[in-house]
């Protein structure tokens, strides 16, 4: 019984990013989204490149705490900081002060470049820890923990249904483009394939909504009148209030190196 | 089953246009006793599917009455308290399962009902043991066989103790196997049913009564009498 309710935290492993099972998937789901929300608060504010780069080390820190897969994780970094990449070649051009070098008379600021490089230490670090306290728990405990935590019942409805229904969905475009392959049609930039895509995806809006409506009905026939209940308890455990004192010691020392 | 007079639902003149293909259902007259077994045969498109919304309310009737237990029923929340006495099966199982785990759908009905969690987990697990389904409790629903989820689907309808069954094609997509296994936990119920099937020998061997849904209106086949055990 228990085994079962214990399961309904653990599954949908294919959400989870991908890691081995470590100290940290003991933590508490709530303890994990408070701490990252936190953090993310207090790096993107810091103004002192002391302290985001401290923020990056507790990050890698982190990462390594929670054994992501590493080849994954770095496919989705740099992913974000080919992005990041652009704000560096253009910020310094469009932040005034002192010019470090001209191209076609413009001119490129030292003061930009640092703001660049700060915004970018930031970025990977806040993405870092998200992926280590995160990314590491399922989705719908993600939910789960999200409802604890008092936020609005239906944005964690909309997230667990869509969870559950992505599949469901993703299979039936699978299913349409099965068959307008087995039709012999293949993509190419003319009129045909635009209307025949455009036909494909306006069909999957349509077959979406009739299937939430047809869900709902089956929700309210089963009694269903707006109310979901949560069929898991979360309880803060020592190493949730340990991990917590550590973490928020070391938010305060970020703070602080903002003011020195 | 004990024999009453009463008919647990009774449908009266109920009619039902779609906006813009016509009157679907025409005058329809309707009972369910305890006990019966109605199978509805019908084409496609003749709007067997729309007749079981109708019942339980997930459709309003343009015209006419339907009383659920003696009570006629109009606003939702008379057909809310009806829903729980009958208990409505969806073509498409993934329809009906919405959770993450079979347990927690399960335990979805009860939970609306007003049970507590203890309470429902324990149902749950009582109808799914029932159902030859014991073990199923933690695997994840979207998972499932066809056959599996339909299954579950059943418990999950079973587990509110319904008193009357609505079946919408509950062979659809089932191999001959999960099947004779459905058919046997059907027939093994004391519940009257509606159903819809396509499949002429599954219906055959449930049915007690045969119906047949034609150009909107609703007439009564009388079949020979089956060997009742």
């Amino acid at each position: 019984m228990s085994q079962g309710l214990e399961h309904s935290l653990t599954s949908w492993s294919g959400q989870a990013l991908k890691h081995q099972v470590s100290w940290i998937d003991n933590l508490d789901a709530r303890v994990r989204v408070v701490c990252s929300a936190l953090f993310a608060l207090v790096v993107v504010s810091s103004q002192q490149f002391s302290a985001a780069l401290l923020g990056l080390l507790l990050a890698f820190m982190l990462v390594k705490a929670s054994k992501l897969n590493i080849k994954r994780t770095l496919r989705r970094v740099v992913a974000m900081d080919l992005f990041m990449l652009t704000l560096i070649c253009v910020l310094p051009f469009t932040t005034p002060g002192e010019p470090m070098f001209t191209v076609f008379g413009l001119g490129a600021s030292w003061l930009g470049l640092s703001h660049a490089l700060l915004i970018t230490v930031k970025a990977n670090a806040v993405l870092l820890v998200l992926f280590s306290l995160v990314a590491t728990m399922s989705a719908s405990t993600l939910g789960h923990a999200l409802a604890h935590l008092k936020v609005p019942d239906k944005l964690v409805h909309l997230m667990l249904f869509m969870v559950r229904y992505l599949d469901v969905i993703s299979t039936e475009y699978k299913k349409m483009r099965r068959a307008m392959q087995a039709r012999a049609f293949v993509m190419g930039t003319n009129r045909h394939t635009w209307k025949s895509i455009g036909y494909l995806f306006g069909m999957l809006l349509i077959r979406s909504v009739e299937r939430a409506e047809r869900i709902n009905d089956a929700m309210k026939c089963r009694g269903f009148c707006g109310r979901f209940y949560l069929n898991d308890e979360m309880k803060i455990g020592r190493l949730d209030i340990i991990f917590t004192s550590f973490f928020l010691c070391f938010l305060i020392l970020l703070i602080g190196l903002n003011f020195l | 089953m004990t024999y009453s007079n009463k008919p647990l639902i009774k449908i009266d003149n109920l009619n039902y246009a779609y906006p813009r293909r016509g009157a679907v259902l025409k005058d329809i007259n309707f009972e369910l006793h305890a006990g019966d077994r109605v199978v509805i045969n019908g084409d496609n498109g003749a709007g067997k599917t729309t007749l079981l919304h109708l019942i339980v309310g997930l459709k309003k009737a343009k015209k006419g009455d339907i009383l659920g237990f003696g009570e006629c029923c109009t606003t939702e929340k008379q057909f809310n308290k009806l829903r729980a006495k009958v208990g409505l099966l969806f073509q498409d199982p993934d329809d009906q399962l919405f959770c993450p785990t079979v347990l927690e759908d399960v335990m979805f009905g009860p939970l609306n009902l007003g049970f507590n969690k203890q309470q429902a987990i324990k149902m749950s697990i009582e109808t799914l043991k029932s159902l030859g389904m014991q073990g199923f409790e933690s695997r994840i629903t979207h998972q499932l066989s066809g056959g599996e989820k339909r299954m579950i689907t059943l418990a999950s309808v079973l587990v509110m103790a319904p008193e009357v069954l609505i079946l919408d094609e509950p062979t659809n997509a089932l191999d001959e196997k999960a099947k004779l296994r459905l058919l046997h936990v059907l027939q093994a119920l004391p519940q009257a049913m509606v159903i819809i099937s396509h499949d002429k020998a599954f219906a055959k061997q449930l049915a007690t009564r045969e119906c047949e849904l034609k150009e909107g209106c609703l007439t009564e086949r009388l079949i020979e009498a089956v060997a009742v055990a």
